[in-house]
């Protein structure tokens, strides 16, 4: 085979060309990986290659992963997984008994005692009742049955999962969903794959990224002459903007979707990253429930979370879950088949989000350990997002929202004139002409506000707040410092 | 809570997507399955104190214990802490030394790139490069991911294959027996899955004649474009001569097939008679011009062979002779996924086992040797992890099933679990010839295990002949 074969280089005759397959493929973007990242990852290359640059090492503030930044994990599921992984260690005194405790139960409820053997593909059984018994502790004892738990590969696996049992239908009839702008891009890319209608509702970045009725109306109803919207999507808190919704706008939303008959997707992964005074972390569901029978029986809802983020940070482990309410039961048949078509989610993220749902309790042997490391983690972001928020607001022409939750700052930057001209130029938008200039002359990693969507003739980038602190001083200095010379570069 | 009226749900069978409420394919994996998980109930007299499940491929849910190794290496990753002190043995620090470095901030809790962390992928490479006797393996055709299903269905090969708005539909060639996840994942998509027989007088062999059928019953009904191959079989236990596959390749090239070949079983070969053969050393085997333009996909995993990780949802797929710019779009599809480092760590195990001369190897060579000595029976039966024999039911037996609304086999295999405690899969669930009727399981077991399986199967199956004569 020649080394042109192997990469196929010679086309003739292909029976998988770019003309015949599937045309939804073709329209995926994902920029938190995109082409700035792969241009990152290539400046990593020249330098470990010994290539000069003005700077030495390449900081990846695009994706949200706390633990690549330095973050650490939190010891005790690190024990229990350990512990899971290798049964041997069952017997060795240095680790708690809590810890111990919690393995054995994990292990039991594994086929043939192992974490490597296929579980349920809805989850393993004892999880999901953790995860029931979580949620009612977490809504004030609003029941949760663990029958409409899915156990998933990270919370993408069930969003997407979701997304693809409601599009359906031709033409006008073609399932809308309504997601903000700006969004998490996961959420365009499944959509572009599943060919379904993307409506667009914008937050509003003069009051803090809130998001209002009156705008979510005016989407729909727009959208009403092309599509069928069926779909309701909303990141609480938000990625990128980090907004923590108070309860009043998460009570609209949820008497918004009754009215209009809208399935709501409640993506709530950040749900212990809210850190602004007076912000307060509200599920849907514990709103939904508190709203009356009229609302909690009929409204139709998945909320969704993941072990990747708040103060665990184990993106690698691919743990997460969703919470179905009100799905018809035939087609909640249907999903719990759809699901086991992947087989089942990875066992040792199941066994994380367990240690997660049931953490140590006051009264056993690792509850200091784990309360003060969990503490350190929040404590750290929350100095982080404001230190943040101030830094770009000294900077003339960056205006930085408060960082109210998650783990990202989406500053609104003003580009001149020239620059915008130039970009166009050279066939860019701008935000990305200014990232990517960003990165080959300071090495730092963001992603551009394009890649979320954005009010036309806006600019922004997502920055993440995990670097440590010092780092991130050094980060946001530096940002501040390109974009004086930018804007002095293109006056 | 209160339901609301079936007209008013937005979730109603009518409004979601057709494709993944229109199955008709009943898999009665899940009434089985919540069945054996039911058995376990106190006061329940049964002659067993245990269900052996053996209805999956499953090495670990069916007692095989795990690769000592491994496990010592996901320790280490796991608790960095583990490597102070003289617990471990040398390779394996080494190992997750190596492969920590590996990972962003030196933590396997971090997001790995999305096509596969690049020193793994890299170890994949130069695994398949030895396996296949020195073909040219690059890196960049390769993609790690959750389990090789996903690879194939979830995410991505058949994804990118299938124009869910083409008319004529797209069709895929499968095999008749085939496991139910490849032709649900298809039929979601989209696909009509196009049956092709595989011949079971012949111990199951694939002959090129069925697949010509198999194009002939397509006409008029959907576009083929690929061809669905899996080799070792499953649940047909068969392996593939190397003039087998070259035959197939041939015929894919002739009628302008995609090649998608599943390779998960290919570390379960054991038998004189029988060698694997990778669907990309055939080709390259054949020369030019079809080694450098049939396109391939082959699929691993982690799941299946020595490892049976099944649980760490590992594996990775290799694209050959794909257009450039069609590879371009896949890696962008592949930008959205993450795979499980732990199971990306296991996988590097896989690829790259112990030497001779690590402190490691005298045990892992125990273990390989035991169990690839597992041979016992017909080989027709037991080539590759499964056995899939036919059995024959008696007429009453056959009519005590249609009574009780079941196919004859799956009422057999439910009665098997009821009153042995052991877990099979009907034929039903794979499709097998109109009239015959199989029975499937993992053989992928201890000897003991194995042994107390056959002992089960065997009283159970007098009983049965004697109740039904």
């Amino acid at each position: 085979m020649s080394q042109q074969a192997v990469n196929g280089v010679s086309c003739r005759g292909k029976v998988l060309t770019v003309e015949n397959m599937n045309p939804n493929v073709k329209r995926v973007e994902y920029a938190v990986r995109g082409p700035i990242v792969q241009r990152a990852v290539q400046i990593e290359k020249e330098l470990r290659e010994g290539v000069k640059k003005p700077f030495t090492e390449v900081i990846k503030a695009n994706i949200g992963d706390a633990q690549a930044m330095g973050q650490r994990p939190i010891t005790f599921f690190r024990q229990v997984l350990v512990l899971c992984s290798y049964p041997e260690l069952l017997e060795d005194n240095k680790f708690p008994e809590d810890a111990k405790k919690r393995a054995r139960r994990i292990l039991d409820a594994c086929g043939g005692h192992s974490i490597g053997a296929y579980s349920a593909s809805q989850g393993i059984e004892c999880i999901r009742q953790d995860v029931a018994r979580y949620i009612e502790r977490r809504d004030g004892g609003i029941p949760s049955n663990p029958d409409n738990i899915y156990l998933s590969t990270g919370a993408s696996d069930a969003i997407v999962t979701i997304l693809k049992l409601l599009v359906c239908g031709e033409g006008r009839d073609r399932t809308g969903v309504m997601i903000s702008i700006p969004q998490y891009p996961l959420y365009s890319a499944a959509l572009a794959d599943l060919a379904a209608v993307q409506i667009n509702y914008y937050l509003d970045e003069d009051n803090c990224w809130s998001l209002n009725v009156a705008e979510l109306k005016r989407a729909l109803n727009e959208a009403k002459q092309h599509c069928k919207p069926r779909v309701l999507c909303i990141i609480n808190p938000g990625n990128p903007t980090g907004q923590v919704q108070s309860r009043q706008c998460i009570e609209d939303v949820i008497q918004f979707a009754k009215e209009e008959h809208l399935f709501l997707m409640a993506d709530e992964v950040y749900q212990d990253n809210v850190y602004a005074e007076g912000c307060k972390f509200h599920s849907f569901k514990k709103v939904l429930f508190e709203m009356g029978p009229e609302y909690s029986s009929t409204v139709e809802m998945a909320s969704f979370h993941s072990t990747s983020k708040c103060y665990m940070g184990e993106c690698g482990f691919r743990g997460g879950y969703m919470e179905v309410i009100n799905m018809d039961p035939e087609v909640k048949a249907q999903l719990t088949k759809l699901v086991s078509v992947r087989l089942c989610p990875p066992v040792p993220g199941q066994a994380l989000l367990d240690l997660v749902v049931n953490p140590p309790q006051p009264d056993e042997p690792s509850y200091t350990l784990f309360t003060k490391e969990r503490t350190a983690v929040l404590a750290t972001l929350a100095e982080k997002a404001r230190l943040t928020e101030e830094i770009f607001n000294e900077v003339p022409g960056i205006t930085c929202n408060p960082v109210q939750g998650a783990m990202y700052t989406f500053p609104r930057i003003t580009l001149p004139q020239k620059a915008i001209d130039k970009a166009k130029a050279e066939g860019k938008v701008p935000d990305m002409f200014y990232c990517m200039k960003l990165l080959e002359e300071e090495g730092i990693c963001l992603v551009p506000g394009s890649g979320f969507g954005q009010k036309d003739g806006t600019f922004h980038f997502r920055m993440t707040i995990l670097p440590p602190t010092e780092k991130l001083k050094v980060v946001l200095q530096k940002i501040r410092d390109f974009h004086l010379r930018f804007t002095n570069e293109f006056s | 809570m209160g339901a609301s009226s079936t007209s008013e749900r937005l979730t109603t069978a009518l409004q979601v997507n057709k494709r993944v409420c229109g199955w008709n394919l009943t898999t009665l994996r899940f009434p089985l399955v919540s069945r054996s998980a039911r058995r376990n109930s106190p006061g329940v007299r049964k002659s067993y104190r245990e269900v052996i499940d053996v209805s999956w491929g499953d090495p670990h849910r069916a007692g095989v214990k795990p690769l000592s190794f491994v496990r010592q290496v996901l320790a280490a990753c796991l608790y960095p802490q583990l490597m102070d002190g003289d617990k471990l043995m040398v390779d394996v620090k080494q190992r997750a030394q190596r492969l920590l470095k590996t990972c962003a901030g030196g933590s396997v809790g971090s997001y790995s790139d999305a096509a596969g962390i690049p020193q793994i992928i890299q170890s994949v490479s130069e695994y398949i490069l030895r396996r296949d006797g020195g073909i040219p393996c690059h890196p960049e055709n390769i993609y790690i991911t959750p389990g090789s299903q996903w690879a194939l269905t979830v995410t991505n090969i058949l994804k990118v294959l299938v124009n869910s708005e083409a008319s004529p539909r797209t069709g895929v060639l499968i095999p008749v027996p085939c496991h139910s996840t490849t032709i649900v994942s298809l039929t979601a998509l989209g696909a009509v899955a196009v049956p092709y027989y595989l011949s079971e007088e012949r111990g199951w062999a694939l002959e090129v004649e069925t697949l010509q059928q198999a194009l002939d019953s397509a006409k008029g009904v959907c576009n083929p474009v690929a061809l669905y191959i899996i080799n070792p079989g499953n649940p047909a236990g068969y392996v593939q001569s190397r003039k087998c596959i070259q035959e197939v390749i041939h015929f894919a090239a002739e009628k302008k097939l995609f090649l998608l070949a599943d390779e998960v079983y290919q570390d379960c070969v054991y038998g004189k008679e029988s060698e694997f053969v990778s669907y990309k050393r055939a080709l390259a085997e054949i020369g030019a011009p079809l080694s450098d333009t049939v396109e391939l996909a082959s699929f691993h995993t982690a799941s299946k062979g020595l490892m049976g990780e099944c649980g760490l949802r590992t594996g990775y797929v290799e694209l050959v002779n794909l257009d450039p710019a069609v590879m371009k779009y896949i890696n962008n599809l592949f930008s959205t996924n993450s795979c499980p480092v732990l199971g990306q760590v296991a996988l590097d195990v896989m690829v790259n086992p112990p030497q001779p001369g690590d402190p490691s190897y005298p045990l892992y060579l125990k273990v390989r040797h035991f169990l690839f000595t597992i041979t016992t029976g017909d080989a027709n039966s037991l080539r590759g992890a499964f056995a899939f024999p036919r059995v024959f039911l008696p007429p009453k037996a056959i009519e005590k099933a249609k009574e009780a609304g079941l196919q004859p086999d799956t009422f057999y295999c439910m009665r098997l679990l009821e009153e042995a405690g052991v877990l099979f899969s009907p034929g039903t669930e794979y499709g097998q010839m109109e009239g015959t009727y199989h029975i499937s399981f993992c053989i992928m077991t201890p000897t003991d295990t194995m042994e107390e399986i056959l002992k089960r199967l065997s009283t159970f199956h007098k009983q049965f002949m004697r109740e039904f004569a």
